[in-house]
């Protein structure tokens, strides 16, 4: 099991035990963390999973592909450690994985 | 209006049998059974025999319907196979008459002129908005007559999202219906009722760009603001913009957020009418409304479609679609897709996953105004709610003519207060 904390805007924090391979959107949702509304449920064409990386996670999630640069660079909230979470899969890497998520998500 | 009934065009499909016709004569793009609301077999029809279906003729000539959610997604997420040049409506517009405005631009300048106006309607700036908004939707509810039948189109659901539009551009408020206007002659089929040809119809905007222009003037050399115009005047993309891109702009943000509110806001109480369960759900626990909401813009899908055309030659759904040509993608059939949602032929104001809807497309064009739209009817309803036992309504409902903007022109009602 990877364990992932989600940060809420406000501070609440939600502690997430999940199974590798599917994505950090998939375990936010499905441990019912609120502040994650991923409207397209995963095809990264929505931005509604938009998260904010520990920077010292950063490197280990991954590139940034075209597709959800594309979405991520329309975002009124974009910061340098921005990611789409369903873009994200979960690895045995990533155990201890932190996440903020923004006020709001657009 | 031209009415339903009296719709003798050769192209109509009203009354034919959508079972038995011959599939390759099914053509969706006719404005009749929206207005007759006789589309929904023709789209299951689709689904089930031909979901990417080719019609080789009707009046706005070829193109292919997109009837699957999943072939939707596929389309709206790949623009450098499927552009939304020139334009998003079926109908190959005259270069006299097309404005220009980033909804139906590709990357990259549709990013670029995207990102200007966006803050405007991103939710932080909504905040601030939400109480001016509660206050101008509980002014509207207040002054309604209780047990008196009266107009919910006219009283309520333009009305409110005039009034919101003025707020968003910081239009002079006593003359906010020009915006409505000018919102309806810009999507106006000339001789349907608004405006009765072309020439009138460039009129109107050319008189919604002199106003417009007057804004624009007065806020240039102002502080920046948080109004629209004031945003446009004042982004390093916009400043320097051409007047017809402007007010394509100014027309895109107003279409955007007019027709499509003003039915949302329609298609609710009709909904909530026809399923008097969801009504008791909703009288019994009012945290439901945020959900509803997004059931409410699934179930009326303001906005039937959206066109992009091909720029190369590819396959989908086991079709061969050639450049150039017209792809459909209706939002309407894709929403009542029961593979994708759950009891899609039902509405449920409780259902799960409500907001995986097609209403406002997905991808980089995905609708700008989303949270807006939501965070308006969300507090109508909570006001609505507040006042009143039920919306009751107490006539046939009339259509717009269109099957691009699925709305109404007509809701008879009755208010029954709380007892
Ligand atoms: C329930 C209400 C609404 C619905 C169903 C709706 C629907 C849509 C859809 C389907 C698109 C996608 C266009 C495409 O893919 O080509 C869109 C785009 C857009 N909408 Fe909305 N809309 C609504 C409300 C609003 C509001 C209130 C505004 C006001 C600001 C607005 C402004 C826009 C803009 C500017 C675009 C263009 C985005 C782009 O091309 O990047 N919409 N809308
Ligand atoms: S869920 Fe839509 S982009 Fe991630």
């Amino acid at each position: 099991m990877v364990k992932i904390k989600f940060i809420e805007h406000s501070g609440q924090e939600h502690d997430v035990e999940t199974n590798p391979g599917a994505s950090v959107m998939v375990a936010a949702v499905s441990n019912g963390v609120p502040g994650i509304d991923a409207d397209c449920g995963g095809a990264c064409s929505c931005a509604t999973c938009h998260v904010y990386v520990d920077q010292e996670w950063l490197e280990r999630t991954g590139e940034i592909n075209p597709t959800e640069e594309a979405m991520l660079s329309l975002s009124t909230d974009r910061k340098d450690n921005s990611r789409l979470s369903c873009q994200i899969q979960v690895t045995e890497d990533l155990d201890g994985l932190v996440v903020t998520m923004p006020e709001f998500q657009f | 209006m031209t009415d339903a009934s009296a719709d003798q065009s050769k192209w109509s499909m009203v009354g034919k049998d959508p079972w038995t016709m011959p599939i390759e004569k099914i053509d969706l793009s006719h404005p009749g059974i929206w207005q007759a609301n006789e589309f929904l077999p023709f789209m299951e029809r689709l689904r089930l025999e031909d979901p990417v279906h080719y019609c080789a003729e009707s009046a706005v000539g070829p193109y292919w319907s997109i009837t699957k959610y999943k072939d939707i997604m596929q389309v709206d997420t790949s623009p450098e196979i499927f552009s939304s040049e020139p334009t998003i409506g079926i109908v190959d517009t005259y270069d006299e008459y097309t404005l220009p405005s980033f909804i139906s631009m590709d990357p990259p300048k549709h990013d670029e002129q995207r990102r200007i106006a966006q803050p405007v309607v991103a939710p932080a700036n909504l905040k601030r908005l939400e109480h001016l908004i509660r206050q101008r939707v509980c002014n509207i509810l207040d002054e309604l007559p209780l047990e008196t039948e009266f107009d919910w189109v006219k009283e309520v659901s333009i009305e409110l999202t005039t009034q919101m539009l003025a707020t968003l551009f910081d239009f002079p408020f006593e003359s906010r219906h020009k915006l409505t206007f000018w919102s309806d002659a810009a999507t106006a089929i000339p001789g349907a009722g608004v405006v009765s040809s072309n020439e009138e119809r460039w009129a109107a905007m050319e008189e919604c760009l002199q106003v417009f222009t007057g804004l624009w003037n007065e806020r240039v050399n102002a502080e920046p603001g948080n109004d629209l115009v004031s945003m446009l005047a004042h982004g390093e993309a916009t400043q320097n913009m051409p007047p017809m891109e402007y007010l394509g702009n100014i027309i895109l943000l107003i279409v955007g957020g007019n027709d499509t509110t003003r039915n949302s806001i329609s298609g609710g109480v009709l909904a909530l009418n026809e399923n008097p369960a969801e009504y008791d759900k909703l009288r019994a626990d009012r945290s439901i409304i945020p959900n509803m909401v997004s059931e409410i813009i699934r179930w009326q899908t303001p906005l039937a479609y959206m066109r992009r055309t091909a720029l190369v030659d590819t396959e989908l759904g086991g079709k061969q679609i050639k450049a150039g040509d017209k792809v459909v993608m209706w939002y309407a059939s894709g929403n009542r897709d029961s593979e994708v949602i759950d009891r899609a032929d039902e509405f449920l104001i409780d259902r799960d996953k409500a907001r995986q809807h097609l209403s406002f497309g997905f991808g980089l064009h995905r609708c700008m105004g989303n949270r807006l739209a939501e965070m308006q009817l969300r507090i109508l309803w909570e006001e609505i709610m507040q006042r009143f036992d039920m919306v009751e309504v107490v006539g046939q409902p009339e259509r717009v003519y269109s099957s691009f903007v699925k709305g109404y022109t007509h809701l008879p009602v009755r208010l029954h207060g709380l007892s």
